[in-house]
């Protein structure tokens, strides 16, 4: 039989229902279309696509297995390396990872590879019901700081070799990202706590309002009788633009935006978290946290939602396929366009106006783009004369993250670079002994696969150091 | 799951509670504020550390009755549990090198600038408290004040207890007759912490003003408590949770603060009144 030069196509939710609802968008292979995509891998001897997975999952056993319909066989070899596949076969950028290497995209379109994991993973939570058991204790205790993907792989692998871990969570819900940034319609709440859920059947302790650095320290941890730490505080701490206007009412960071409502449920009917809702949105900038930031604005009710990002759309870092979803839901991308100031509502005759203060509208600039710079991309330039106003009632600043100052700034020794990410070594090894960091709080923000691999390469580590 | 251990009521809408929360309470100090949450789907808020005891591993807070999660947890018994409840958070008000202070403090905020000034007292600083409630049965720790403070002055609005006036006016008596303060600190609401900052401004006084703006979660992570601050002709913006509570008066932007707070009013005044009645009705 020729193959299919087509990967299986998604099911989704209709562009025009799905905009107006936080259910998921994409719903997942069914069996049938699962065994037909297998059926495409053509189990190449050099394994190109492995190389392209920054934790090397052994995809062509995998999907060999679900050619055979062992679903709970691929899953196995999945979990071998991956601790998180519901949450990588939903979230991974496999387009510029695993799937960029795959034999049959060199002349067709490449394996569904990170459809075929999440249809494995959900078939395994769907049809396994018992948990995996605790194994027996090493006596060796290990505190995890944060409980985004880097802890949680962290943590779980450590687990499995009979470690006793705790991890610490400033936040009272478990996940990190998974929980507060990234939306209900991408990635479900439900699969992330059934991975803590997993990691608390295999002995591990989640003790969440704990701040680290305020609660508790480092140094007090290891007074507790813990041997090592390992640090996946990833990079919350939101950028501003510092342009006119920030400080009005209705302008947000994205990660205000998202936690208001994902982790404070302000999606929700009957919410305690209030957000503001309707009217028209602009989100400023171009990766995936514009995207979840500007598609919750639209399920939120927002009549208009735009997107403002200074540079084309091939520069524009999203997933393709987020593009395509949010583009697909009537979000206006307005390109080459960077903004100088937002302009808010003032009634110079009556201090006591109740709509005083709020954001009217966002005024813009064109941008043209100009020489590559030093990162390569080609550096956008603003047209002389072409300032336009969006008339928009809410601001969402989606412009990037950086590594939160609290852990640093508490622990004596503990070094930084320049962007305030923690400076380790190929183990994870900070400047202090015995002390391990991950994920985005060493890379600045990044994927949730690079910080779960950051997680198993220091996971490994510990054990050697503390196991000899 | 964090327990009541004790409850008191000090006035009509102000409320006294002390939670099992050893961790908080062995670290806390004066002017670091913890978050909770009163149950499962409740809005995170923020209050002061009114107190701690290390040894019974239990924190204290004032609260005032304002809106929908006040509300709920002023509905909570002895006994009962918070849900969740984080701290300490923000930075420890400065006390170093200062040997006479004026506390200033407005309503609820008398709450928290009580353990501020029990501090100082602690440390053997001169210590002058004005106190200013709007009428006389929303009056609270007069005694606590009392005993921590060498001189302590009562104010109500309206004249129904002690002096009758704002807080401003033994303040710039004081000053006027020529009165050393090395800091003066002040706590309450905005537009009292605004004009205690215009009043010793003539007289070059240092003012630390407690902001409370709207929070989430308390690390650094939202950016929705920012303020802007102007220093040195710059302006800049800080997070109140991290970088504060505790401000230079001087380089707030108080008007823009004062029109952050009110982002959300016509919600939360809703939200109150939907809960309002859920506890009338049960
Ligand atoms: C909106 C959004 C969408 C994204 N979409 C994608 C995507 O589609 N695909 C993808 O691969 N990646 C995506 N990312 C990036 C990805 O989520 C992150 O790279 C990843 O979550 C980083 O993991 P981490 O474990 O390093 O940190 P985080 O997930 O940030 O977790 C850190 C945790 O540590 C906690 N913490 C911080 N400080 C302390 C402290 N002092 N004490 C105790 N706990 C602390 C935090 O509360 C948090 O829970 C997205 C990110 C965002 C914000
Ligand atoms: C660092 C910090 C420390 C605080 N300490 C205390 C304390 O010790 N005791 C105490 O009673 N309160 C304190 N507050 C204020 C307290 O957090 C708010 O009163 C509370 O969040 C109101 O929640 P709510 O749901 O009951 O009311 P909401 O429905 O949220 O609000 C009801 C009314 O209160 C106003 N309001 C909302 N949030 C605040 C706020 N942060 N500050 C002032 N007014 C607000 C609203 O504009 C509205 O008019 C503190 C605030 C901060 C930021
Ligand atoms: S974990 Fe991500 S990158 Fe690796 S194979 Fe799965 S989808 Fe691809
Ligand atoms: S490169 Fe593509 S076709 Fe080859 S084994 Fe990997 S997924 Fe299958
Ligand atoms: S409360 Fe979120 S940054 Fe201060």
């Amino acid at each position: 039989m020729p193959i299919d030069p087509k990967k299986n196509e998604m099911p989704v939710q209709a562009p025009e229902v799905r905009a107006r609802n936080f259910e998921e968008v994409a719903l997942g292979y069914t069996e049938g279309i699962a065994l037909k995509e297998a059926a495409r891998c053509l189990n190449c001897k050099n394994r190109p696509c492995v190389e392209g997975c920054p934790v090397n999952v052994n995809i062509p056993d995998f999907i060999a297995k679900m050619k055979e319909g062992d679903f709970e066989g691929a899953y196995a070899v999945i979990s071998e390396t991956s601790s998180l596949p519901a949450v990588c076969g939903r979230v991974c950028p496999q387009e510029t990872q695993c799937e960029s290497r795959c034999t049959l995209g060199k002349k067709f379109e490449p394996v569904g590879i990170g459809r075929l994991e999440r249809f494995a993973a959900d078939w395994h939570n769907a049809n396994v019901k018992e948990k995996p058991q605790a194994p027996a204790n090493n006596g060796h205790r290990v505190a995890v700081v944060g409980s985004g993907p880097s802890g949680l792989t962290c943590a779980g692998d450590l687990a499995k070799k009979g470690f006793s871990v705790t991890v610490f969570e400033a936040l009272h819900t478990a996940g990190g990202v998974l929980v507060y940034g990234i939306p209900e319609f991408r990635l479900p709440k439900s699969i992330v706590a059934k991975e803590v859920d997993t990691l608390r059947a295999l002995g591990v302790d989640v003790q969440t309002n704990v701040v680290v650095g305020k609660t508790l320290t480092i140094d007090e941890i290891f007074e507790m009788g813990y041997e090592a730490v390992f640090v996946g505080s990833g990079a919350g701490l939101p950028n501003f633009m510092n342009i006119p206007g920030e400080a009005l009412k209705g302008v947000y960071s994205a990660n205000e935006y998202l936690t208001r409502s994902n982790l404070m449920k302000a999606y929700r009917d009957d919410p305690r978290t209030p957000i503001m809702k309707g009217g028209s949105v602009a989100v400023v900038g171009g990766g995936n946290v514009a995207m979840d930031a500007a598609r919750t604005a639209l399920r939120l009710g927002a009549d208009k939602v735009y997107i403002v990002y200074r540079r084309s759309m091939e520069e524009l870092p999203a997933r393709r396929e987020e593009v395509e979803h949010a583009q697909e839901e009537g979000i206006d991308f307005r390109l080459l366009c960077n903004p100088l100031e937002i302009l808010g509502y003032q009634n110079p005759d009556d201090p006591r106006d109740e709509r005083n203060g709020f954001v009217t509208g966002i005024r813009c600039i064109r941008m043209e783009l100009g020489e590559p710079d030093a990162s390569g991309r080609r550096r956008p330039v603003p047209i002389e004369g072409s300032e336009f106003v969006l008339d928009v009632d809410t601001v969402i600043m989606a412009i990037g993250t950086s590594p939160n100052p609290l852990i640093k700034s508490t622990t004596e020794g503990l070094e930084v670079n320049r962007r305030g990410g923690i400076i380790v070594n190929e183990d994870g090894l900070t400047s202090r002994e015995n002390v391990y960091a991950g994920g985005d709080a060493v890379t600045g923000a990044a994927t949730v696969i690079s910080a779960m691999g950051a997680g198993k390469v220091a996971a490994k580590a510990i054990s050697e150091q503390l196991l000899g | 799951m964090y327990k009541i251990v004790r409850k008191k009521v000090l006035n009509p809408t102000v409320t006294q509670m002390e939670i099992e929360a050893p961790l908080v309470a062995a670290k806390a100090k004066p002017g670091q504020f913890i978050i909770l949450r009163t149950d499962e789907e409740g809005e995170r808020i923020p209050l002061t550390v009114a107190g701690t005891d290390p040894q019974e591993g239990t924190v204290k807070i004032i609260f005032q009755i304002v809106g929908a999660t006040t509300e709920r947890l002023g509905h909570k018994e002895e006994g009962d549990y918070i849900q969740d409840f984080v701290g300490p958070l923000g930075v420890p008000t400065h006390t170093d090198g200062i040997k006479k202070v004026c506390i200033v403090g407005g309503g609820v905020g008398c709450a928290i600038a009580m353990p501020v000034a029990q501090e100082f007292h602690r440390l053997g600083a001169k210590v002058t408290s004005i106190i200013g409630f709007r009428s006389k049965d929303l009056l609270i720790l007069e005694d606590e004040f009392r005993e921590c403070s060498d001189r302590l002055i009562v104010m109500t609005d309206d004249g129904s207890y002690a002096r009758h006036g704002n807080v401003t006016v033994p303040l710039k008596e004081m000053l006027d007759a020529g009165e050393q303060f090395d800091q003066i600190i002040t706590i309450g609401p905005l537009i009292m912490m605004k004009f205690v900052t215009l009043t010793a401004k003539p007289f070059g006084v240092p003012v630390t003003v407690s902001m409370n703006p709207i929070m989430i979660d308390g690390t650094g992570m939202c950016g929705g408590c920012r303020l802007t601050l102007t220093q040195d002709g710059q302006r800049v913006t800080k997070f109140a949770c991290v970088d504060g509570p505790d401000f230079n008066g001087y380089e707030v932007d108080f008007d823009e603060a004062m029109s952050r707070g009110r982002m959300y009013f016509g919600y939360e005044r809703a939200a109150h009144e939907e809960t309002c009645r859920l506890f009338q009705g049960a």
